[in-house]
Formats: structure tokens, sequence, C-alpha cells
């Protein structure tokens, strides 16, 4: 295709200037929204003077890090961040190869239905899963509470305040939500496998399990280590929806449910922390720098097509 | 022996499916029903699939009294149709000039796209920028622009669509027939990426409709710039604090009244979620396709 365009590359510059035209406007958000403030990364070595800004605050070098670090703050929201991905990545990448296999097998036509249903909760807002998640577990109102505790004889329970529900509920929300787009994913990747393949297995006898856990499942694997690897490059970044709506803020889930995400903006906008939440931040934005660019080193050896770059 | 083998995985799968199909379903459902249900039923018996008494009046109140939520609504649809249109211009635009190899550039540019993907300066030094350095907070301009405009990935995919699905001669002739580059664009270019379009602006638009950190983090004053997922997000909030408070909220006074019933709660998530779930059976396809693309590619 270059050797295609050599012939018209003799023009001037001037035929290029639209074409720098059309791309300014995107540029220009990009250094506004993604450039601009790179330079704000350099408060997490300052103590934040709301009256000298970002650059005429003082440095104090590593202090904020140290004061972080001694704080048992860090250890907890980056154990939660990685706990709760590496069990999200486990159970919603097992579900969502278990339902694309089932639809991929199926030859009733009820199954393009049955795949928008479970894609629905992806649709939607946190806000509104809140909402979802509170007619079920609200104290005073809630179905949990009301219908079914109540017909078993139970006292009702405080799912806001009982911290060892949330990381279940949370496990639960993450794949209520997640399962019908990575099962997308996963469909059609299936869908690519050469039907051939099971047609003279099943003349060779094989029964339809055998199929799946012989054909289909190792096909897959390719995919799986691809998808499984992404989202490890992304192990330090958590849904801050998810972590902040879903269990509305409350202080008493804190232990389980606070993320980097959370603990930044919650230092940034709830506490007035400028410098732990800048610090914070800048240790998100490193190790989670280098694990995208260590995944994606690996899926490179593996496959250079699902490379990032 | 086969065929009684291949009925029983296709019963079986049946009834996964069917209960996997109910689990999605069923929040919205009792959603649904809890903003049809009598308020006082719902004070006695909590949200339930089968409420004693039935009612209208939440939707009553919403639309005789409930200013806030039609405001919100407005704001919402404006957004979404404005976030989408310059979304979607400044996407296609930036894509389709690095889709030209012999653009002088255009390798800074494409890194320069690129690197957004793997780092970024996290929520501090953005909300310094937007508030500080540009002073977009407590406008339209803050639930527009941070964050959703464009990003990276969507102009990656947008791009390889353009280099690999664009046959060469075509703007080649467009070019020898003397079009502008930004004819070329707008009436060859963008009628032969319809399906890259849609799908691009339909992932913009689910976004816009649904974000609520914007307006959650840049609106500290201006709640009547509130999209629906803002007012929903502070009546959730206000629920909880009164639950919480409510021998303090008392004595000072902070309105009881001002608080919707539970039912009317439930009928403005119900009036928020609405859009989505009616225009779902005809894009659900297209986001079906968008997703293959991305995650392929991605």
């Amino acid at each position: 295709m270059a050797a295609n365009r050599t012939k018209t590359k003799k023009k001037s510059i001037k035929r290029y200037i639209p074409l720098y035209l059309m791309a300014l406007p995107g540029l220009v958000y990009l250094f506004i929204n993604n450039y601009l403030p790179l330079p704000g990364l350099v408060l997490a070595f300052k103590k934040f003077n709301a009256k000298k800004g970002i650059y005429g605050s003082p440095f104090v070098g590593f202090k904020n890090f140290k004061y972080l670090f001694a704080t048992k703050d860090a250890f907890i929201i980056t154990r939660n961040t990685i706990l709760y991905n590496l069990v999200f990545i486990i159970v919603n990448t097992i579900l969502a190869i278990f339902v694309a296999i089932l639809l991929a097998e199926m030859t009733s036509k009820v199954k393009k239905a049955y795949q928008s249903f479970i894609l629905l909760p992806y649709m939607i807002s946190m806000v509104i899963v809140s909402y979802l998640v509170f007619g079920f577990l609200s104290t005073e109102n809630g179905f949990f509470n009301n219908t079914i505790l109540r017909a078993l004889g139970k006292d009702p329970i405080s799912w806001y305040m009982e911290k060892k529900y949330w990381p279940f509920i949370l496990v639960f929300v993450s794949a209520w939500k997640g399962i019908g787009y990575n099962c997308v994913i996963y469909l059609a990747s299936i869908l690519g496998i050469d039907r051939s393949i099971y047609e003279s297995a099943s003349i060779d006898g094989a029964s339809k399990w055998q199929q799946i856990f012989k054909i289909t499942i190792p096909l897959l694997k390719p995919t799986i280590i691809m998808m499984t690897l992404l989202a490890v490059g992304r192990i330090f970044y958590s849904d801050f929806g998810l972590f902040y709506q879903v269990p509305q803020n409350q202080g008493a889930l804190f232990s389980v449910t606070n993320t980097i995400d959370t603990y930044v903006y919650r230092g940034l906008l709830e506490l007035g922390d400028m410098s732990m939440s800048s610090a914070a931040g800048l240790y998100q934005s490193i190790v989670g720098f280098i694990l995208v660019l260590g995944s994606n080193l690996i899926v490179k050896k593996i496959d250079p097509e699902y490379a990032l770059f | 022996m086969r065929t009684r083998e291949e009925k029983r995985f296709q019963i079986f799968a049946h009834i996964v499916m069917i209960i996997l199909s109910l689990l999605a379903v069923v929040p919205f459902v009792l959603l649904v029903i809890s903003s049809f249900t009598d308020n006082d039923t719902l004070i006695a018996n909590g949200y339930s699939f089968t409420p004693e008494k039935w009612s209208l009046y939440a939707y009553e109140y919403i639309f005789k009294t409930g200013n806030s939520v039609l405001h919100a609504y407005w704001i919402s649809i404006c957004l979404t149709i404005v976030g989408t249109i310059v979304a979607l211009s400044i996407t296609t635009m930036l894509a389709y000039a690095l889709s030209k190899p012999d653009l002088p550039g255009r390798n800074v540019f494409m890194f320069l796209v690129f690197f957004t993907l793997l780092f970024n300066g996290g929520l501090v030094p953005t909300y310094i920028v937007y508030t500080n350095m540009l002073g977009i907070k407590n406008s339209f301009w803050a639930l527009l622009i941070p964050g959703l405009l464009m990003n990276g990935f969507n102009v990656m995919l947008m791009k390889s669509y353009f280099s690999s699905s664009i046959p060469a001669e075509i703007l080649d002739a467009a070019y020898i027939d003397g079009a502008t580059e930004f004819k070329t664009f707008t009436s060859v270019v963008l009628p032969l990426s319809k399906p890259i379009v849609a799908t691009i602006g339909l992932f913009a638009g689910i976004a816009y409709w649904n974000d609520w950190m914007n307006g959650y983090i840049y609106l500290t004053k201006r709640t009547d710039l509130y999209s629906v997922q803002n007012l929903l997000n502070r009546m959730m909030q206000n629920i909880q604090y009164l639950s919480q408070n409510s021998a303090r909220v008392q004595d000072a006074g902070v309105g009881l009244a001002s608080i919707p019933s539970a039912s009317v709660r439930m009928a403005m998530a119900t009036v928020g979620v609405l859009p989505i779930l009616i225009t779902y059976p005809f894009i659900q396809g297209n986001f079906v396709k968008g997703i293959t693309l991305g995650g392929v590619k991605g």
C-alpha cells in the first residue's frame, strides 16, 4: 500500500495542511485531558499549599510516600485492589467461557435473546446498579430482609454495616455486570473455530462434553491468555463506581471496599489530603504503567497479533 | 444415542441460560414493580415482586412536582447529543489524518495517542487542570469535557478501520477529481465507514448518558446542571444520610419532606434507566459488533 502512495507523495507540504487541521481538535483535546495534567504529578513530592499552587508549594522529597506507606491504608488499598481484581478475573473468565460455550452449542434461535438479556446489565450506570442493589439489601425496605429473611424467620441484617458480606456482594455485582461483555468476546472466538473439527470428532464418537473439553477449550486458550494478561495489566486500577457507589461510601465497610481509586478520590475531595492523595495516585500510575508494559511484553512473546504495541 | 445426548445437552443449556437471564433481568423487574407500589404497602412489606397494593402515585408525583427530574432529563439528553456529536467529529477526523501513512509527523502523533493508553496522571492532576487552570468547575463544560470526549483506544480502532477497509484507489480517485481532503472525508470516507462510526457513536452516547463522575466531582454548586445520574446519586446519598442520622436530622430540620418517599425514589431510578431499556433492543446488535471489534483488537 505504501508503494501505491509514493506516487502521490511528491506534493508539497501544503497538501497536508487540511489533514493537520482535521487532526488538530483531537490533538488539542489529548493535550488538555492527558498531557497537561502530567506535570501535576510532581505534587506527590510536595507539601501542597493552596495559596502557593502546585509550583509554589515546597518540595518535601519522598516524605508523602513515607507517610502513605507508614499507614495501614497503603496496605489495605493495595491488597483490596489486587485481590478483588484477581477474583474478578478468575470468576468472570470462567463464567463467561461457560456461558459462551453453551450459547455456541445451542441450536435454538432463542440464544440471541439469552445473549441480549445477560448483556443488559453492562449498559447500566453504576448509580442505577446501586439502586438495584439497594432494592435487595436496604435494611428497612429491602427484598432480602423483608421477604426472604422474614419468611425464614430470621432477623433482618444491616447489610450496609456488615463487612463480611461485601467481598461476595462485590464479586457478584462485578460478575452480574461484566459477564455479558466477556461472553461476547469468547463467543466470537468460539464461532471462529473451524466446524469441520467438530464434525470429524463426532464421527469418531466424541461426546458433546468431550468435544468441549478436548476441542473448544484448548482452541480458546490463546484468547483466554490474552484477555487475562490484558486484565492483569489493569490490575492496579479498580472500577471506581463499583467500589464507591454500590457500597454507598459507607465508612463501616471501608476495610473491604477501599481501593486505590476510592482512596485517591476521598483524599482529594472528601478529606482534602492532597499530599497523600497525589502520592497514592502516582504510586498507581507508575506501578500500573509497569504492569501494562510487562503484560504486553508477555502477550507479544505469545502472539504479536494481540499485543497493544 | 447421539441425539439423546444432544437433546439432554440442549435442555441443560436452556435451563442454565434461563436462570442467568432471569438473574440479569430480575433486579430491573423489582425496581419497576417497586415504583408502581403503594407507598404504605412498601414501607410495611419492603420492595416486593408481588405488592398487595399498586399505585401510580410515584409517577404522578414526578410529573406534577418533579421539575428537577425533568430538568435533569433535559440536561442528560443535551449532554448525550452534544457529547456524542463532538466525540465522533474529533475522533473520526484525527483517526482519518492518522490513517494517512505519508503524513509527515504521523509517528509522533501516533505515539501521543498511544501513550495515553499506557499512562495517565490520574485524578489529582486532572482535577487541578480542570478546576484551577481551565476553570470549568460548575459549568456545563465540566460534564462534557473531562475524560469522555475522546479516548486513544477509539482513535486507534477507527484509524485501523480507515486504513484497512477504505481502498486507497477510491481516495486517489477523489483526489484526482479535485475533491478537497475534507470533502473526500465527509462524502467518501464517512459513508464507507458507517459500521465503525455507529459503533463508536454508540459507545460514546452510552458513556455520556451513564456518566455520573464528572458531575459528582466538578458540579459542587450548580446542582441545576445535574444530569439524571447526578440527581439519582444525590438522592441516594441523602437517604443514606437520613437513615444514619435520623435523630440529628429532625433537630436540624434538614427537610424530611424534601426526600422523596420510597416508591418515588424507585420511580425516579426507573425513569433514569428507561432510555437504555427502550433503545436496548435496537442498539444491542451494533453494540455486540462493537465489543467484538474492540475485544479482538484490544
